[in-house]
């Protein structure tokens, strides 16, 4: 069982959270403006990572807040978890890099 | 009773305490400390079951839990549990154990011809056999596969134990106590970390319970033991489990422990569990896992008698049993060398030391020859007899080209193997440890893991006693030092591998005889061959994850802990593959069987699921309503009286609703209050509708779609304020819409100033419908005026019932006019009564849920989750009426205009009418077009069916005020349809029924203003 640091209450087990799909994939301003292949895109097109993956979660059964996490696909490790409308955080090159 | 094989003294087993067994039903004695195994070895007991494929007999091959062979089951009635290792079940007095996987008994069973048909019996004979005719598979091979080829029994009564479930935390975890385990707790702790220690047998010690000669730090090796055992029990900061397995090994250092608390005991104390799970967040972890002795593979190697040469000397050490008189050791590894010494010590006669091998670069062939054993160098075992027991073997001398000179008989009782030694990487493996190959000790090793874990001793290819200490003392430090901070320094630094130990040998030992008529087993619990194994690679699989499936190698309960590596050293020779390139198969959780009892612990029973239940369910249990469940919910289905079934009871319910009055507990709809001065711009983005222009006091049918166009929920909104919504979700809907809410409030829109409160649980709801509703809630309402000017359709008031503050809702799932009443859930059960004693005159008629989906269809109302799925949009169930046109975005409008989304042939709602009106229609069947396509779908089959189909029947009911069966369905253009008869073929023949308006019942809503 992971063991997720919520920005906001600490480390906690996984089972007290929701898990919320691809982070920094930002709902556009006027969905209108978009034509159905970028649209389509924004509804279903996901990196699906392997290495380090920018994820969001939800402290369902603790804060109930949202937040985004780094975590590393390959291992499970998180390498960071911060708040909504911060910045993906720069990692050591080493960290970030994906296994061949 | 005397055991004629028990030596007399020695061994750590209790003399003064003699236990009583019976196996098979025949009676025996052993003593406290045995196992069901050392005790009937003791006895001269060797076959102890058959073989699952080829029912051949079978004897103890280990010592522990890696037996593929002595599985037993134990105990009777209830507590009948089959499967068990016999070198792990702990002997107790009264003990019952039976054998397994024959009939009519273990000395003669009739699945043993099995074993002459086995030319039938190849890798894959399941695909390759049982293909055809397909309707066979079912009525005779399956059955007769499943009587013939099996294991245990289940048990057949529920489980009486009680299981308990901890968690735990701690610095340092160390899993053996073997020499490395102790070494690195004592360590461990020595450097101020809080240590659990455990092992899977019922004392700690490992290959220490079973050492005779060997020195640490100066004192005997169970002196040090001993020593070493109290101060890990004396010390407040060391948690030791014993008879705990560590199964399973979980993301972030979360470990399963499995502890056994009572099996080993003749009558557990009443209320102690039977297991404890153990969930342990280690901050380090050490792996003290020990490896494990291979078996040699030659022809008919499964004979009982023939065992591991390591388990051999435990018996005779450990256990104080001869487990023969007279023995050959075939092996491919000095280890065997020791068992041999110690079994002539003990006065086994040893027949002959057979080796593979032409060097011995070891001291040991020596000391063996210097004890007056015979040592026979590049010598092969080709064949072995005995019916029950192993009685004689033939061997030859080989070259290293494989090439057999003449052979010779050597007859004897026991026969010792040893192929080398497998580290225990499991729980490394598990937790995605990254292995590599070493080539001189044909071994997989660690090679640096993904989790905060070190290796030590055994496991990591450190073999030998002082160098197994060493290496424990260094990763105890270590973890420390990893876990408690910076005070600590590690001093003592890991032991160098050394690959000189010798790496044994992974390929069948040579023979003379026809490959085709020989069973050397590589998997003696699944009884895979090394034919078996060849032939696999002959037909073409190269991935030993392919082969293992194919010939089912490794895959029976013991997981391959002795056949894996004699598995892929064959594929490898076989495919002409360096062995690392052919691969491994994949470790999974658990290390040994685990109870279904241990992981259920108390959810169980009552305590399985939480239920949740409305103020009214007490009320409506006395009237004797039938309940259903609706995700954690019992809601009341209908309320028979005098005996009715459901139908009738539905009937009454319904003409109840229509002509009078109805009570309904709509408790379980989800309820959110949305707060604050954007609230209601975020119900404008949120939902379909547009909410600005809806006035305080006024309601509103609430439609969302998720962000792909399709619906998500619905529900009547009431707006109470400016900035208050009291929104209604359905019932299963609730958490998943209150989510979705927070998701874009959080995460798309943090800039809108509002709130999200779930409600649910604390609004009881009321549904009071009918003609004389208004009647029966004028007499208690005190401050609202309920008329119809005042009040009118889709209104909500606030005001008082009874004296309970109540938000009181006009709104209608039924048709009729109708009223919702929320009252604080405390108050729910005596409004209920109110109304109920209120409505007494008028008949007031309590209904169900069943009543409700009858009523709200006969309207056309939709069910969120039933008659939509991911796929149907608002328009698609003719709700595009309540989309605010004229505002710019909502969650799911870009979709709405994707081209798929506005195709005219997409399923629509509508109304089936069956031609017969007695005819009720099956919620899910298909529809067909026409008759022809009807017929041929029957005919042809699937590909058919997927062209001609054109819909399916969502919700079907009889309706009494219509007199007829009703169906709402799901029709590709569905809108252009109505007047056309479909089709819906079912099993006894094709329904004909008309398309028409979903809304079955008034359709201009007259009823509603009644
Ligand atoms: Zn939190």
């Amino acid at each position: 069982m992971l063991l997720i640091d919520c920005p906001f209450c600490g480390k906690r087990p996984e089972l007290e959270f929701r898990y919320g799909g691809e982070a920094h994939i930002a709902r556009p301003d006027d969905p209108s403006e978009f034509g159905d292949k970028a649209w389509g895109q924004f509804l279903y097109g996901r990196s699906n990572q392997r290495g380090m993956h920018a994820e969001r979660w939800r402290h369902v059964h603790g804060c109930g807040r949202f937040f985004n996490a780094l975590r590393d696909t390959t291992n499970d490790r998180f390498a960071a978890t911060y708040k909504i409308g911060e910045e993906r955080p720069a990692l050591p090159e080493a960290q970030g890099a994906v296994e061949a | 009773m005397s055991a004629p094989f028990r030596l007399e003294g020695g061994g750590r087993i209790d003399r003064t305490r003699t236990l009583h067994f019976t196996f098979d039903g025949k009676p025996y004695a052993g003593f406290a400390g045995d196992t069901l195994a050392s005790a009937l070895l003791a006895n001269g007991v060797h076959l102890v079951g058959r073989s699952f494929k080829y029912h051949r007999p079978r004897g103890i091959v280990a010592a522990g839990s890696d037996e593929p062979n002595a599985l037993v089951s134990v105990g009777s009635g209830p507590r009948f549990t089959p499967n068990l290792r016999a070198t792990q079940v702990e002997l107790h007095d009264g003990l019952v154990a039976q054998s397994q996987n024959h009939w009519p008994s273990v000395n003669f069973d009739l699945g043993a011809l099995n074993d002459l048909f086995s030319p039938l019996f190849p890798a894959g004979f399941y695909y390759k056999t049982f293909m055809w005719p397909k309707s066979a598979w079912k009525r005779f091979y399956e059955p007769k596969i499943r009587a013939m080829a099996g294991l245990g029994h289940a048990p057949t009564l529920p489980d009486p134990d009680s299981y308990a479930q901890r968690y735990a935390h701690c610095d340092a975890l160390i899993i053996g106590a073997g020499p490395a385990g102790i070494a690195a707790a004592l360590a461990a702790e020595a450097h101020g970390a809080r240590v659990i220690l455990c092992d899977e047998e019922a004392e700690l010690g490992g290959s220490l319970l079973a050492e005779r000669k060997g020195i640490i730090e100066g004192k005997d090796a169970s002196a040090w033991l001993a020593d070493a055992v109290a101060k890990l029990r004396q010390s407040p900061k060391v948690r030791w489990l014993s008879r705990t397995t560590a199964f399973g090994y979980f993301p972030h250092n979360m470990l399963g422990l499995a502890e056994r608390m009572t099996d080993h005991l003749a009558a557990p104390a009443d209320g102690r569990p039977r297991e404890r799970l153990w969930q342990v967040r280690a901050k380090e972890v050490v792996l003290a896992t020990g490896a494990l002795e291979r078996p040699l593979v030659f022809p008919d190697n499964d004979r009982p008698g023939i065992m591991l040469a390591g388990a051999a000397r435990q018996y005779l050490t450990r256990y104080a049993v001869k487990p023969g008189s007279r023995a050959v050791v075939a092996t491919a590894h000095d280890e065997a060398y020791r068992a041999a010494l110690e079994l002539a010590a003990a006065s086994v006669e040893i027949a002959a030391i057979v080796d593979i091998r032409q060097d011995m670069p070891g001291p040991w062939a020596a000391r063996a020859r210097a004890a007056g054993l015979r040592v026979l160098p590049s010598t092969t075992l080709c064949a072995t007899s005995g019916r029950h027991r192993v009685s004689r073997v033939e061997i030859a001398p080989c070259g290293s080209d494989g090439k057999i000179g003449a052979r010779s008989r050597l007859d004897c009782d026991l026969v010792l193997m040893c192929g080398g030694f497998t580290p225990t990487i499991h729980l490394f493996s598990q937790a995605r440890g990254k292995l590599r190959f070493a080539e001189k000790l044909n071994a997989f090793l660690p090679d640096g893991g993904a989790e905060n874990l070190r290796c030590a001793g055994a496991c990591r290819g450190i073999f030998g006693l002082e160098s197994a200490i060493a290496d424990g003392v260094a990763a105890g430090e270590a973890a420390a030092r990893d876990a408690v901070g910076g005070r600590v320094e590690a001093v003592h630094a890991p032991v160098p591998l050394s690959e000189d130990g010798g790496g044994g040998r992974l390929e069948p030992l040579p023979n003379h005889r026809s490959p085709h008529r020989v069973k050397a087993f590589v998997d003696f619990q699944n009884d895979v061959t090394a034919k078996d194994v060849k032939l696999a690679v002959r037909e073409g699989f190269r991935s030993i994850e392919h082969i293992k499936r194919y010939t089912t190698t490794g895959m029976a309960t013991d997981q391959g802990k002795t056949s894996n590596m004699n598995a892929l050293g064959i594929a490898a020779s076989a495919l002409d593959k360096p062995l690392p390139t052919v691969g491994l198969t994949t470790f999974r959780m658990p290390y040994t069987p685990v109870t279904f009892g241990a992981f259920a612990g108390s959810a169980r029973g009552e305590l399985f699921d939480p239920v949740r239940v409305t103020s009214t369910h007490e009320w409506a249990k006395v009237k004797g309503a039938v309940f259903e469940d609706v995700g954690q919910w019992k809601r009341a289905r209908y309320f028979p009286v005098k005996g009715e079934d459901m139908q009738r009871a539905v009937a009454r319910e319904c003409q109840a609703v229509r002509q009078s009055v109805g009570l309904f507990d709509g408790s379980t709809l989800g309820k959110i209050e949305i707060v604050g001065p954007d609230a209601a711009e975020f119900m404008n983005r949120i939902y379909v509708n547009p909410w600005t222009k809806l006035e305080p006091g006024r309601c509103r049918y609430g439609v969302m779609l998720r962000e792909d166009g399709s619906i998500l929920d619905d529900g009547v909104v009431g707006r109470l304020a400016a900035d208050r919504f009291h929104v209604t979700t359905t019932t299963g809907g609730a958490v998943q819409v209150l989510n979705h809410m927070e998701d874009f409030l959080q995460t798309e829109w943090s800039g809108l100033d509002c709130w999200l409160t779930s409600t649910t649980e604390q609004w009881a709801v009321i549904a009071v419908q009918g003609p004389e509703s208004r009647k029966v809630l004028e007499r208690l309402v005190e401050d609202i005026d309920l008329s119809s000017a005042a009040m009118p359709h889709m209104s909500v008031r606030q005001g008082h019932i009874c004296g309970v503050p109540t938000r009181l809702f006009r709104v209608s799932f039924t048709g009729e006019l109708g009223f919702e009443i929320n009252v604080p859930a405390d108050y729910g059960r005596a409004i209920w009564e109110a109304v109920f004693d209120a409505g007494f005159s008028r008949r007031i008629t309590p209904y169900g849920t069943e009543a409700m989906h009858v009523m709200r269809a006969e309207k056309g109302y939709i069910i969120v989750g039933q008659d939509t799925d991911g796929t149907v949009t608002a328009d698609d169930v003719g709700l595009s009426w309540a989309i605010g046109k004229a505002k710019k975005d909502f969650v799911g409008k870009r979709s709405l205009a994707r081209p798929a989304m506005t195709d005219a042939d997409r399923k629509q709602l509508v109304g089936l009418l069956p031609e017969n009106p007695e005819l009720v229609l099956e919620e899910g069947a298909q529809i067909v077009a026409d008759r022809q396509s009807a017929i041929g779908q029957k005919m042809i089959g699937r590909k058919m069916m997927g062209e001609k189909m054109i819909g399916h029947v969502t919700s079907s009911y009889f309706s009494v005020a219509l007199g007829r069966g009703i169906a709402l369905a799901m029709v590709a253009g569905g809108r252009r349809r109505m007047g056309e008869t479909l089709c819906v073929p079912m099993p006894e023949g094709v329904i004909k029924a008309v398309v028409t308006n979903p809304v079955f019942l008034d359709p201009e809503g007259k009823r509603l203003d009644a």
